[in-house]
């Protein structure tokens, strides 16, 4: 028949070519994507250089390199004395070695293949390398879900998007790198297996889903994202062999592959996390055998009696849980866990998860920071799959659901939450364009009314026309007169179709822009070394390399290092000195005595420094340069961790003003300006000012000008601005005298002695 | 219903046993409150539909389900009353039976004729593929954990 075309076709091409062509176009189209996704991710080498970032990449990253240089077996067994002296800690066995093992085995191929790559290049330049296998993945799950037009969209959203950017630039090495790739990709397979009931893609899925669990603590949303799904098929009554098949060929073989991980262990079995796995699975075999003799017999009696039967089972199974838990077979769920539930509970309960930022609840700019137009368009995906609803939509709605909850949780889990955007996105968008690009003309003769609704719709804004059009969809989809509706919907004319597509692109081309200015000046920064923008040009701050490097070059090599957990990966990675915490926060009680250390005047923590053998207590310190995230800022945690254990010798009020504010200048409290922090903070910072007033220019405050003293500590270094200090701690004086009785009869006796010179630089 | 957080261990083994018993009457039915009588001729009929209507090759399969399920309760039970000591090791030997058993299901209701129009991607020569694949990397996560 002839339908009338907006635009003219050309009709002499073969259907070959054509899908040759487009098969082409795609190709040449994920080329760009990929490198598109890769170039973007390096501001931060560009900008700065060649540099792990942050903290936790810089475990991974040392990590590595003794995987890379001693082998995997020294690596595996590997029982790392230096960390939480002196306790020391079983890496092999406390790690996610997933991303370790990976770079291990790119670093070995390359070698073997006589490329003599520095593993450091390696480990900088991975997570760029795997956003661009996440831009595949993300494509081969979309087009499952659509078809390959989204799929491309999708993958472009993916490639670039500010909220998986901002854990995957260059430098960034963390588990994250990988894991975004390995849970698209393991959702992609469960789709698959789900749909053909192929044991193959189940075994595949159940593959992905042990590396997933070697390689990210996350992997217990694909734990539970995956059986959710099977439970909410089954209660809708869409239970399939292909559903049986699927899942628990993934089940079985994916738990007993997850517990090959030393880190992971028995937990599958003997936590709570992970029992809705198991749930789903029991029931899943209750249900095929049900569905197996309902073929067989057909009395309704029997259908009763195997009714009853499986819901005794159920309520057996779940009071059988319970038992467990209860006897303390199944550990019950971890705080952790809890945390996402109640966003309180980490705060009164274990304050060491609360003080971390990325732990804290999403602020809302950041969810157009992150995701620009998609977060727009991602509920518009999602009624558009709830529309249609085959099998694998489901998945996308509960996985929209579930990670929206989250992310609005924990600032770090909108990484979870990212993908699906762009899926539901991409869906959404390239539904619009489906629409407004296909060049059929509807019958104008019954089409009349509809057009021009449609027309007056996109004249005024191109977001209510989208809003219009999906509404259109969802109620066509809803009534009755679904099929003649369908007959004569389309678009007529083409200015109605170049308004929506070029307000389409107009989106696109700001969500680039705005994915590129983001990337650029929010998320590339190294946090290692800082820039700062002065009238005249960029200056470097790279304070922290300094001091780090003054340890490892003036201190001896056992020399122990004291400072809050935060600096732990850092002082072992680049000063290569042991330390009494770092960022593996497994042992509170070690991490409160640093924090009471800390919070307690130079006598009660003179002990303790010394039973703990610290040579060096290292501190931040933002108050000359503005930086804020030092140690000042970070103090309240201190105490408040410290007073979780010993909560009659430290008490958080005592370090507010009787008005109840934080302050560092002449109002603070006594036992504030006596803490350890505070005084090797200020330590002779007034002195910098002359006779002027000593401003800190975190908190705007004026320091009192004596400024504090410190009998228990000598300065040993502070870094050119001043963000980085480190002091020495006294040996026990030689006469036996207590040092604070020392220090006053030195200064009494010998007044002309000069201190030590430090190097430091006045920056008034 | 309170179907789905259920089953630890204990329930599988009973999801396990139902599900692996079209040869022989279902225990966990069986134990369910019912009329016995009606049970029973009920349970007769389902035998006897069974035995009529399943070809043999699959039969053999499900021979095959119930040692899989037989080899799985000794295990657990061997478990619960002596010890659990190398808990790895009972662990490799129970996912053995509970993995090669879902996976020998899977196959079953793969090639199984009335269920042709459900695999439309899975000819009966695929599922005997992936049936194989899905063994072999299974066992080698067993021999792994095995210690």
């Amino acid at each position: 028949m002839s339908m009338s075309k907006a635009y003219p076709l050309p009709i002499d091409i073969s259907p070959t070519t054509v899908a040759n062509t487009a098969s082409l176009v795609r190709i040449v189209a994920f080329l760009f994507i990929s490198g598109a996704a890769i170039a973007s991710r390096l501001f931060a080498v560009i900008n700065f250089e060649s540099i792990i970032h942050e903290f936790d990449p810089w475990f991974n990253y040392r990590a590595t390199r003794v995987l890379a240089s001693e082998g995997f077996y020294e690596f595996w067994n590997w029982f790392d004395p230096t960390a939480w002296y002196p306790l020391g800690r079983v890496v092999g066995g406390t790690i996610y070695p997933g991303l370790m093992a990976t770079s291990g085995v790119i670093y070995n191929v390359l070698h073997s293949l006589h490329l003599p790559v520095d593993i450091r290049n390696i480990c900088v330049l991975l997570a760029p390398c795997f956003s661009a296998l996440t831009a595949w993945a993300t494509y081969m799950f979309t087009k499952e879900m659509k078809d390959e037009s989204a799929g491309l969209l999708a993958a472009a959203f993916i490639g670039i998007v500010p909220g998986y950017i901002s854990r995957s630039v260059a430098g960034s090495y963390d588990n994250e790198a990988i894991a975004i790739f390995l849970l698209m990709f393991t959702f992609f397979l469960w789709i698959k297996a789900m749909k053909q009931g192929s044991a193959l893609y189940g075994t595949l899925t159940g593959l992905f889903y042990f590396y997933m669990v070697a390689a990210w603590g996350g992997y217990a949303f694909i734990t539970n994202m995956i059986p959710l799904h099977a439970l909410a098929l089954t209660l809708m009554g869409r239970f399939t062999n292909r559903l049986y098949v699927g899942y628990s060929s993934w089940y079985a073989i994916g738990t007993l592959a997850s517990m090959q991980v030393p880190f992971v262990g028995f937990q599958p079995v003997r936590t709570s996390e992970h029992m809705g796995a198991l749930g789903v699975f029991g029931l899943l075999q209750i249900v095929a055998f049900v569905e197996l003799v309902r073929v067989h017999v057909s009395s309704k009696q029997f259908q009763q009696l195997l009714f009853v039967s499986v819901i005794v089972v159920g309520i057996l199974g779940t009071l059988v849980i319970v038992g467990l838990t209860y006897k303390g077979w199944i550990a019950p769920w971890t705080g952790r866990f809890y945390s996402l539930w109640d966003t309180g509970y980490a705060k009164k309960y274990i304050p060491i998860i609360a003080s971390v930022s990325e732990h804290q609840p999403t602020a809302w700019p950041s969810f157009f920071m992150d995701l620009h137009f998609l977060i727009f368009l991602f509920p518009a995906g999602v009624v558009l799959c709830f529309k249609e609803l085959r099998d694998e939509h489901v998945f996308v709605v509960i996985y929209a659901l579930v990670a929206s909850y989250f992310a609005g949780v924990m600032v770090r889990l909108m990484l979870t939450l990212t993908p699906i955007v762009c899926v539901s996105a991409a869906v959404a968008l390239s539904s619009v364009l489906d629409t407004y690009i296909d060049p059929v003309v509807p019958d104008a003769t019954d089409g009349d009314a509809d057009a021009a609704k449609k027309d007056r719709s996109t004249t005024p804004a191109s977001s209510a026309s989208v809003v219009e059009l999906l509404t259109d969809i969802v109620t066509s989809g809803s009534s009755p007169s679904k099929r003649t509706k369908h007959a004569r919907q389309g678009i007529i004319g083409l200015d109605t179709r170049g308004v929506v597509i070029l307000n389409a692109l107009g989106m696109l081309l700001f969500f680039v822009v705005h994915c590129t200015w983001v990337t650029s000046t929010a998320y590339s920064s190294p946090s290692v070394v800082l820039a700062s923008h002065m009238p005249d040009g960029l200056h470097i701050i790279d304070d922290f390399r300094e001091a780090y490097y003054w340890l490892r070059q003036n201190t001896p090599k056992d020399a122990v290092v004291m400072s809050w957990w935060d600096y732990g990966y850092q002082i072992a990675g680049m000063a290569d000195r042991p330390t009494l915490v770092d960022n593996n926060t497994w042992n509170n009680t070690h991490i409160a005595t640093v924090g009471k250390a800390m919070s307690s005047p130079e006598e009660v923590a003179y002990p303790i420094l010394r039973k703990h053998d610290v040579d060096y207590v290292l501190v931040i310190f933002g108050g000359l340069l503005g930086y804020s995230g030092d140690d000042i800022n970070k103090f309240l945690w201190m105490v408040r961790i410290a007073q979780g254990v010993w909560p009659d010798e430290i008490q958080e009020p005592r370090y507010f003003t009787p008005q109840g504010d934080y302050r560092v200048d002449d109002q603070a409290s006594s036992t504030m300006k006596n803490s350890l922090m505070y005084k090797m903070s200020y330590y002779r910072f007034p002195e910098l000012f002359g006779g002027g007033q000593a401003q800190d220019r975190v908190r705007g405050q004026v320091i009192p000008n004596p400024g504090p003293t410190l009998d228990y500590l000598d300065e040993a270094f502070t870094s050119e601005n001043w963000i980085v200090r480190i002091y020495q701690v006294k040996k026990e004086d030689p006469l036996g005298r207590d040092l604070k009785g020392a220090n006053a009869f030195d200064k009494g006796k010998k007044r002309k002695r000069t201190r030590p010179p430090v190097r430091r630089r006045s920056l008034a | 219903m309170a179907g789905p957080k259920s089953s630890s261990n204990a329930s599988k083994r009973a999801a396990a046993t139902a599900a692996a018993t079209p040869s022989k009457p279902a225990p966990s039915s069986s134990s369910a409150p019912a009329p016995a009588s009606a049970s029973t001729v009920a349970l007769h009929t389902l035998w006897a539909a069974y035995l009529d209507a399943t070809p043999s090759r699959l039969k053999l399969v499900d021979a095959f389900l119930v040692f899989l399920v037989l080899s799985g309760v000794i295990q657990f039970v061997y478990c619960v009353l002596v010890t659990s000591f190398p808990f790895n090791a009972f662990l490799a030997g129970f996912a053995s039976t509970v993995g090669q058993f879902v996976l020998t299901a899977s196959l079953r209701s793969q090639v199984n004729a009335k269920n042709r129009a459900l695999f439309k991607d899975v000819s009966p020569e695929r599922a005997f593929a992936d049936f194989v694949v899905g063994s072999v990397v299974l066992h080698f996560f067993v021999f792994n954990f095995l210690g």
